[in-house]
C-alpha cells in the first residue's frame, strides 16, 4: 500500500519559502495515501499562477493546463475515466476571475471530482495584483489606492450555485485540511474546498496570524449542521465567510454521472472503439 | 423527359417550409433521383423570408442549380425574391390566399392554387404544405402514392386518418391543377430514376456519423450556427454506445474538456463556427504543446465578429491554420462533400492519436447543411490507428520516483503514450515547455530539442493522409481551377462547360490545408497555363497559401465571393471567362 512519501516526487517546488501551498501539497499527499490511493489512481489537474504548479509537485497523473480552465479539463479527464481520482486545484485568481464561470457550472453540473483551492487573495505569478477575493482597500500594484471592487463572497457564492459539498480551511491547519480533502474525495459529485493559503510575499495583510486571530472552526460551533443549508448561508454570513470546517454536504443528490442517460459504467477510455457492421448499417438506414 | 430539375417552396420562417420541402425530398430520394438542397434562412426563429430550394437530377449532383424551375410561394415576397431566378417556361404555384402577381420581365407560368383553402376544406389549413406538394407532383408526374411511406413515418404517431387525411391533401392539390389547366399544364417529367437506396443527409450528418464510427464516445460543446445539428445528433446517439455529450457553458469549456477526455484516453471532440474557434484559439495551443489529440469541427460562416451567421463563407482559414499564439503542429483538413466528410472525420480521429496533436476538420455552411445524397458508406473502409499508444501491461517498472518519458525524443518526434490509470506510466503534462518527463523546463537546450520533437511531427502527414487534393484533369492544362470544401460542385459544373467549349481545364480541390501538399500542388501549378482559386472570402485565403506554399504568384488569380450565398456554376463559368484573357495562356 503507498504512504504520503510515494506521492512525493523529486522536483523541488518553486514557491517562495513561507507559502502556504506547501501544505496543501502535503495535505493532497496524505489523503491520497489515507484513502488508500495508488499514485497511478489519482490524476492532479491544475491551473495557472503560482498554486497551479502544484500538479508537478505531486507525484501521481498530473495535466498543467491554461489559466482558469482547470475544471473544465479536469471534468473532461473524469467524464473519460469515471475510475480515476480526479483533483482540481488553483488559485483564487484561476478559479474566480478567470475561470468563475467555469466555477459556477462545474457545480451545478455535479461531476465527482474534488476542487481545491488556495486562496491567498492576490495574484503572486504576476508579481503582486489585486484578486476577486482581496479585501476593499487593498493595496496592490493594480490597485495603489487600495481595491474599491467588492471581495467576492465565494463560499456563499457556492453555496447559492447549489454545491453539494463545500468546505474551507487554513493551510496552518494539516490535520484539518487533510480529513476534508479525503471527505470531498469520498463525496459523490462536485467537492469544493475552498483553503486559504497565506502568500507571504504580496499580501501582507491577510497574514498567518491575522488569519488565526479571524477563523472560526466550525466544529466548535454548537449545534452547527453541515447537512442544513441556510444554516450554512447563516453562519458564512455572520463571519464574513472566514469559517473552517465541513460547511454543507448534500449527500441526497446523484453526481452528474449517476443521473445522464446511457453513460457507461466503463471507464469510456477503455470502451471498445469499434461500433459494429450491424449497428452502422442501422444508423446508415436512419437517414435513407 | 427531363434529367434534372430544380424546385424551390418559400414563404415564412416557421410555416412549416422546411419540412415541406423535406417530405418532397425524401420521396425523390427513395425514388433513386440524387438530391440537393440548401435553405436560406436568417437568425431568427418566426418569420422572415426562408426557402428550401432542391435540385434534382439521375446523375451525382453536388451543389445547387443556376435555375428554378419550380417555385412554390406561400407568399408574395417568395415570388418577388425568387422569380428572377426562374426559368421562362418554368412554373410558380402560389397559394390563391395572398392573390399573387409576378414581376412583368418574369416569364414563367403563374399557377395559382387555393393551397391554404384546399387545406382548410379537408379539415386543417396547416396542410396547405402537402396541397402544394400535390400540385407540385403533378407537374413532375408523381403520385400521392409515391409519399406514402414518407406521410406515414412522418404522421404515424398522430393516427391512420391524419395520415390518410395528408395523403388526401396531396391528391387534392394535384387534383385541383390537373382539373383547372387540363392540357395546357406545363409538365417536368423526370427520366426514371435507378430505384437505389441512398442516404440523404447534411454534412453534419455525415460528421457526426463519422465520429460515431471512430470511436468518438465523448463530446463537450457550446450551440452555435451551423455546427449544432452535430451535438444534437450525437446527444441522442451516443447514449446508445455508453458515451455522452455535455452542452458546456461556453467553447473554452468545451474545448478544453475535450482536451481533458482526449487526455483520459477516450476518443473526443467538440464542433463550432468561427466565433467559437475565435475563443478556442488558447487551448489548440495547449493541446498542441501537451501534444494530447484532440479534434475540433469547425464550420465557417460569415465572419467576422457576429458576421452573417447563417450565410456561406470559407473566411476561417487562415485562422485555423495558423491560430493560436505560439508555434505548434496542427492537421487542417477540409472535405468537400458529405461522403468524404464521413470519411476523413474518421481520419481525423487517426491522425489525432497518430500525430498527437490538434485535427481541425474545416467544413462551411454550405457543407454543413445542404442536404445531399450519399451513397451507403462503407464501413469496411473504417479503422482505427491509435498511433503510439502504450498497453499498460508492457511497461517497465518506474525507478523509484521517476516518471515515464511522455515526451521522449524519438526520431519521428513522436513519443509512446500512456493513459492516466497506467501503473507504471506516472508522467506530467504541462502547457509549460518542458523535458522528455513532462516536467517544466526552461533551458536553451531542451527549448530547442522539444521544439523540434514537435514540429518534426509533420513532416509524414501529407505521405500518411488519404488523397490530400482531389484531382480531375491532366496536370499539362490550360486552366486550373483550385477551391476548397463545398465549392467542389459549382467548380466541376463550370469546368464541364468549359470543357465542352474545348478548352482543357484541370480541378484540384484542395483536402488536406495543414500541412500544405506542397509536393502535389506544385506540379499542378507549374504545368497549368492559367490558375484561377475560386473561394467565398474577400482576401483569397486559400490563393495566398498556395503562393506561400508553391510559388508561381503571377500566373495565380482569384475569384471570390463574400455576399453570403454560395457559389453558382454559372458564377464561376462567368467570371472565368472574365479571367481568360488576361494575360498570356
Amino acid at each position: 500500500m503507498a504512504t504520503f512519501k510515494d506521492f512525493r516526487n523529486n522536483v523541488r517546488p518553486n514557491w517562495c519559502p513561507g507559502c502556504g501551498d506547501f501544505s496543501v501539497q502535503a495535505a493532497i499527499q496524505r489523503a491520497a495515501a489515507n484513502l488508500g490511493l495508488e499514485p497511478h489512481e489519482l490524476a492532479v489537474i491544475s491551473g495557472i499562477g503560482c498554486s497551479g504548479r502544484i500538479s508537478g509537485y505531486i507525484r501521481s497523473y498530473g495535466f498543467h493546463g491554461i489559466h482558469g480552465r482547470v475544471l473544465p479539463i479536469a471534468q473532461g479527464v473524469k467524464m473519460g475515466n469515471r475510475d480515476l481520482t480526479v483533483i482540481a486545484a488553483g488559485g483564487d485568481g484561476d478559479g474566480f476571475a478567470i475561470g468563475m464561470g467555469h466555477t459556477i457550472h462545474a457545480i451545478r453540473r455535479n461531476i465527482d471530482i474534488t476542487y481545491i483551492v488556495m486562496d491567498n487573495q492576490v495574484y503572486g505569478l504576476t508579481k503582486g495584483q489585486t484578486s476577486p477575493r482581496s479585501e476593499v482597500g487593498f493595496k496592490t500594484k493594480s490597485t495603489p489606492e487600495g481595491s474599491v471592487e467588492s471581495t467576492l463572497s465565494i463560499m456563499e457564492m457556492v453555496l447559492t450555485a447549489g454545491a453539494t459539498f463545500v468546505a474551507q480551511s487554513f493551510s496552518s491547519d494539516l490535520k484539518e485540511l487533510t480529513e476534508l480533502i479525503e471527505r470531498g474525495i469520498q463525496h459523490k459529485g462536485f467537492s469544493f474546498i475552498n483553503v486559504f493559503s497565506p502568500c507571504v510575499t504580496y499580501n501582507k495583510i491577510n497574514t498567518y496570524d491575522w488569519f488565526k486571530e479571524n477563523l472560526i472552526r466550525l466544529d466548535e460551533l454548537e449545534d452547527y449542521d453541515s447537512h442544513n443549508r441556510i444554516l450554512a448561508m447563516k453562519t458564512l454570513m455572520e463571519h464574513n465567510g472566514f469559517v473552517t470546517g465541513l460547511i454543507y454536504e448534500d449527500k441526497e443528490k446523484k453526481s452528474y454521472q449517476d443521473l445522464i442517460h446511457g453513460y457507461s459504467q466503463t471507464p469510456l477510455a477503455q470502451e471498445q472503439l469499434e461500433l459494429g457492421e450491424e449497428k452502422f448499417a442501422q444508423l446508415m438506414s436512419e437517414f435513407m | 423527359m427531363i434529367h434534372q430539375l430544380s424546385w424551390k417552396v418559400g414563404g415564412q420562417q416557421g410555416e412549416g417550409i422546411d419540412s415541406t420541402g423535406e417530405i418532397f425530398a425524401t420521396a425523390l430520394n427513395r425514388k433513386g433521383y440524387y438530391l440537393y438542397s440548401y435553405r436560406h434562412f436568417s437568425s431568427r426563429i418566426k418569420g422572415g423570408h426562408t426557402n428550401n430550394n432542391i435540385r434534382v437530377s439521375t446523375k451525382e449532383i453536388r451543389s445547387i442549380s443556376d435555375e428554378l424551375d419550380i417555385l412554390v410561394a406561400f407568399d408574395q415576397e417568395t415570388i418577388d425574391l425568387n422569380a428572377h431566378e426562374l426559368n421562362a417556361d418554368g412554373v410558380i404555384l402560389a397559394d390563391a390566399r395572398f392573390k399573387p402577381s409576378k414581376p412583368e420581365s418574369c416569364q414563367a407560368a403563374l399557377y395559382s392554387v387555393p393551397f391554404t383553402e384546399i387545406a382548410k376544406e379537408l379539415g386543417n389549413s396547416l396542410m396547405k404544405n402537402m396541397v402544394a406538394i400535390g400540385a407540385s407532383s403533378a407537374l413532375l408526374g408523381l403520385q400521392a402514392e409515391d409519399y406514402k411511406q414518407v406521410v406515414e413515418e412522418r404522421f404515424a404517431s398522430k393516427g391512420k386518418p391524419v395520415v390518410e387525411m395528408n395523403l388526401e391533401a396531396i391528391r387534392a392539390g394535384a387534383r385541383f391543377l390537373v382539373d383547372s389547366y387540363g392540357n395546357e399544364l406545363k409538365t417536368f417529367k423526370l427520366a426514371e430514376a435507378d430505384g437505389q437506396t441512398r442516404m440523404f443527409m447534411i454534412g453534419n450528418d455525415a460528421i457526426s456519423l463519422g465520429a460515431l464510427a471512430a470511436g468518438a464516445r465523448f463530446m463537450a460543446a457550446y450551440p452555435i450556427t451551423p455546427a449544432s445539428e452535430i451535438m444534437e445528433y450525437l446527444i441522442r446517439k451516443l447514449p446508445e454506445v455508453g458515451g455522452a455529450v455535455i452542452q458546456t457553458e461556453d467553447e473554452m469549456a468545451a474545448v478544453t474538456m475535450a482536451i481533458g477526455a482526449n487526455y483520459s484516453g477516450v476518443r473526443a471532440f467538440t464542433a463550432s463556427a468561427g466565433p467559437g474557434l475565435s475563443l478556442m484559439m488558447e487551448a489548440i495551443g495547449l493541446s498542441g504543446m501537451t501534444e494530447t489529440p484532440l479534434v475540433i469541427v469547425d464550420t465557417q460562416r460569415g465572419g467576422p465578429s457576429t458576421g452573417l451567421p447563417t450565410k456561406q463563407e470559407q473566411s476561417d482559414l487562415m485562422q485555423m491554420i495558423y491560430g493560436t499564439h505560439g508555434e505548434i503542429p496542427k492537421i487542417v483538413l477540409a472535405p468537400s462533400t458529405a461522403e468524404e466528410a464521413f470519411y476523413d472525420t474518421v481520419q481525423a480521429f487517426n491522425l489525432a492519436e497518430m500525430y498527437q496533436c490538434p485535427v481541425i476538420i474545416l467544413s462551411d455552411l454550405q457543407l454543413s447543411l445542404g442536404k445531399q445524397t450519399v451513397p451507403p458508406l462503407n464501413y469496411k473502409k473504417v479503422s482505427i490507428n491509435r498511433g503510439k499508444l502504450m498497453n499498460g501491461d508492457s511497461l517497465p517498472e518506474l525507478e523509484n520516483k521517476d516518471y515515464f518519458k511522455r515526451y521522449e525524443l524519438t526520431d519521428d518526434g513522436i513519443s509512446p503514450r500512456v493513459l492516466p490509470g497506467t501503473k507504471n506510466g506516472i508522467h506530467h503534462v504541462t502547457g509549460v515547455e518542458h523535458d522528455e518527463m513532462g516536467k517544466p523546463l526552461e533551458t536553451a537546450e531542451n527549448r530547442e530539442q522539444q521544439m523540434e520533437k514537435r514540429m518534426k511531427k509533420m513532416q509524414t502527414v501529407v505521405s500518411h493522409f488519404d488523397n490530400p487534393v482531389h484531382v480531375d484533369g491532366e496536370a499539362e492544362s490550360e486552366l486550373l481551377l483550385v477551391g476548397f470544401n463545398s465549392t467542389r460542385g459549382a467548380i466541376e459544373e463550370a469546368m464541364e462547360k468549359l470543357r465542352k467549349e474545348g478548352m482543357k481545364v484541370a480541378h484540384a480541390h484542395i483536402r488536406l490545408l495543414h500541412p500544405f501538399p506542397t509536393n502535389i500542388v506544385e506540379p499542378l501549378i507549374a504545368k497549368a497555363g492559367r490558375v484561377i482559386v475560386v473561394e467565398n472570402n474577400y482576401t483569397g485565403q486559400l490563393a495566398n497559401l498556395i503562393r506561400l506554399n508553391v510559388g508561381y504568384a503571377e500566373k495565380i488569380h482569384q475569384i471570390n465571393k463574400y455576399d453570403g450565398t454560395p457559389f453558382l456554376a454559372n458564377e464561376v463559368y462567368s467570371k472565368t471567362k472574365e479571367l481568360i484573357p488576361i494575360g498570356n495562356i
